[in-house]
């Protein structure tokens, strides 16, 4: 029975039905507040798929994913308040931004190698908080950035409204999953988790190192510049908070809890952690009591999260018992051979 | 000249406290090659027992300095027992998502008890030493007296004896160290301990003329790990002499520079340095 639902999940099926609950939710949620918590939900997933190419496929811990994202949102939120752009060359130039800017800290960065690179990017994403908290000239320091503009809907829909912007944010998931899938399929992908086994023999293999991992660096902070740029025109206010280390920690538990390096642990780490929080309130500052721990747990004994927990389970449960009966239709077909 | 002086008094003290926790983390990864993302935890942890003993039991300034000593020098060895011991086949990337964990954990569980207010820790030296227009405050002394006093005695018992030897046995050579009967766990309980017993020692060292809050660790270890990384991972007299390297850096730069953007200092120095020289600046080969 358990086996059946596992299967059922697998087909291509579910994605379909997984994409209709998304569309007809704005009609099941009770009220809009539900509807606006789905859509931050979404866009923290948007920041996680990023954070699953670097991290995930590549095998490079980035914890200066959080100032990207605040980056992102910081490009938008100053090039429509300050600059007078209007919100969709603003969001472009969001996506522009963090990717130019990831590519000159990948190229210092991957340089170095695991605990290094950490580190290194604990201190970039220290230093890009800093700076938005303290170049007032340009960021306004820790008073914020306000009257950000929200998407223009050409005439057509109203995305300040919140069930219009849900649906723009699924837009964009949908496309960011899309786009991860295909990469999680291709040469590219495979080459991501070829460094991640094991640098040395990638390198043996004729995989230029620094050239793939940099790629992987700058699509994983494209899409933290995207998340970013989304939310700014979400809340419409922003401050250097966004950059807090601690976002960066969030991520890194959604992206742990749902399946670090699958297709969909992105989204159910971050659609499950954000209701979780979100129904326990009153635990809003101490969630970390809760979470710093569970973080140890999962790397001590599930490493690869829901998903990924899931998906060996089920290979497990079909793939062995094939190989079982391939191997006994072998041996009998020998014996058969032999008693003949 | 005196503002000079005041400039390298400055740098002293907060080389000597760098110096301190970055100490313990060096010891840390020289053995079990882990960046302890939670020791800015235990500093933090440290400054809020010795708060709590001398407000709340009302003892004296060092007993209290002690007692924080022992009860984190007690919390990391617990750390390493429960997460990092397991964890020690697990691939890297594990052990740095755990001692986040740790850290998240660690200053959710103070906030809940503490909150997240400033607080001021008094001292019992409170004077401050003229000499002849160089002023000096008691508690800055202390600091870079102890500190000093601390690495002293740590360099004495890592070389002089036999249980602080096997410490740097196991980080030169595992297989080595295993092949003359040393216990890894041992010594890997012993390390942890006492990067515990330092950041608490630095942490109330520091407190009474800083303040004492739940995120008061986050800059320190970020600077340590700038730190252990200029003077080489693992390495005792690295992380000394990169500890005076980031203080200076920092008194001098504040003053004569920004005192804005004095913390990016540190981060400023490590991006150049790593850019430069991508293994370290002390560092002996490629890592």
């Amino acid at each position: 029975m358990m086996l059946k639902i596992a299967t059922l999940l697998m087909k291509p099926g579910a994605k379909m039905a997984l994409l209709a609950l998304a569309l007809v939710f704005p009609w099941l949620a009770a009220n809009e507040y539900q509807v606006y918590v789905m859509a931050t939900a979404f866009v923290w997933a948007i920041a996680v798929y990023g954070l699953n190419i670097i991290t995930g496929y590549c095998g490079q811990l980035n914890l200066a994913h959080g100032g990207f994202f605040a980056i992102g949102a910081y490009t938008l939120g100053l090039l429509t308040a300050d600059y007078g752009w209007s919100f969709w060359p603003a969001f472009v130039g969001a996506m522009v931004m963090t990717a130019v800017l990831g590519l000159l800290v990948g190229v210092v960065s991957l340089r170095l190698k695991e605990h290094y690179f950490a580190i290194f990017t604990l201190c970039v994403g220290f230093i890009i908080y800093l700076l938005l908290d303290k170049w007032e000239e340009l960021t306004h320091g820790p008073i914020g950035v306000r009257d950000i503009a929200a998407p223009y809907g050409f005439g057509l829909v109203d995305f300040t409204e919140t069930v219009p912007f849900y649906y723009l944010v699924l837009a964009f998931l949908v496309l960011a999953i899309g786009f991860m899938g295909r990469l999680s399929r291709s040469l590219l992908g495979r080459t991501f988790i070829a460094i991640r086994n094991g640098d040395e023999l990638a390198q043996s293999l004729g995989i230029n190192l620094m050239r793939n991992k940099v790629l992987a660096f700058v699509l994983s902070t494209t899409y933290a510049g995207l998340a970013g740029a989304l939310y700014a025109g979400m809340v419409r206010f922003i401050g250097p908070e966004e950059a807090n280390i601690n976002h960066t920690f969030d991520m890194i538990t959604y992206l742990l809890v749902g399946g670090i390096g699958t297709l969909f642990g992105p989204l159910l780490g971050s659609i499950g952690i954000v209701w979780i929080t979100q129904s326990l309130q009153f635990l809003e500052a101490y969630r970390m009591i809760i979470f710093g721990p569970l973080l140890v747990l999962l790397v001590i004994f599930f490493p690869r999260g829901i998903v990924g927990s899931f998906l060996t389970w089920l290979h497990r449960k079909t793939l062995v018992p094939a190989q079982k009966r391939k191997a006994a239709k072998a041996t009998s077909a020998k014996e058969a051979e032999n008693n003949a | 000249m005196n503002l000079f002086l005041q400039q390298i008094i400055n740098g002293l003290t907060l080389g000597s406290i760098y110096g301190l926790v970055a100490l313990g983390l060096t010891l840390v990864y020289g053995i079990l090659h882990i960046p302890n993302f939670a020791h800015g935890a235990l500093y933090m942890v440290g400054a809020f027992m010795s708060y709590f003993l001398m407000v709340d039991v009302g003892v004296h300034y060092w007993i209290a300095m002690a007692g924080s000593a022992l009860i984190v020098a007690a919390l990391a060895i617990i750390c390493e027992r429960l997460v990092f011991h397991p964890l020690r086949h697990s691939p890297p990337i594990h052990d740095k998502i755990a001692a986040i964990g740790i850290l998240l954990f660690l200053e959710a569980l103070v906030q809940m008890f503490w909150g997240a207010d400033f607080r001021r820790m008094s001292s019992p030296f409170t004077g401050i030493l003229n000499f002849d227009g160089l002023i000096i405050p008691e508690q800055r002394l202390l600091i870079i007296v102890g500190a000093l006093t601390l690495v002293a005695l740590l360099q004495v018992f890592l070389r002089k004896t036999m249980t602080g030897a096997t410490i740097l046995a196991l980080a030169q050579n595992r297989e080595g160290a295993f092949l003359v009967g040393i216990d890894a766990n041992r010594v890997a309980m012993m390390t942890f301990g006492i990067s515990g017993a330092l950041a608490a020692i630095a942490a109330t060292l520091y407190a009474p003329i800083n303040l004492v809050y739940p995120a008061m660790g986050h800059l320190v270890i970020m600077k340590a790990f700038v730190i252990i990384i200029l003077g080489g991972m693992g390495s005792v007299p690295g992380a000394i002499a990169g500890g005076m390297i980031i203080g200076f850096a920092e008194a001098f730069g504040g003053f004569y520079i920004s005192t804005a953007y004095k913390d990016i200092i540190a981060f400023g120095l490590l991006v150049v340095i790593l850019s430069v020289r991508p293994q370290g600046l002390f560092a002996k080969g490629a890592h």
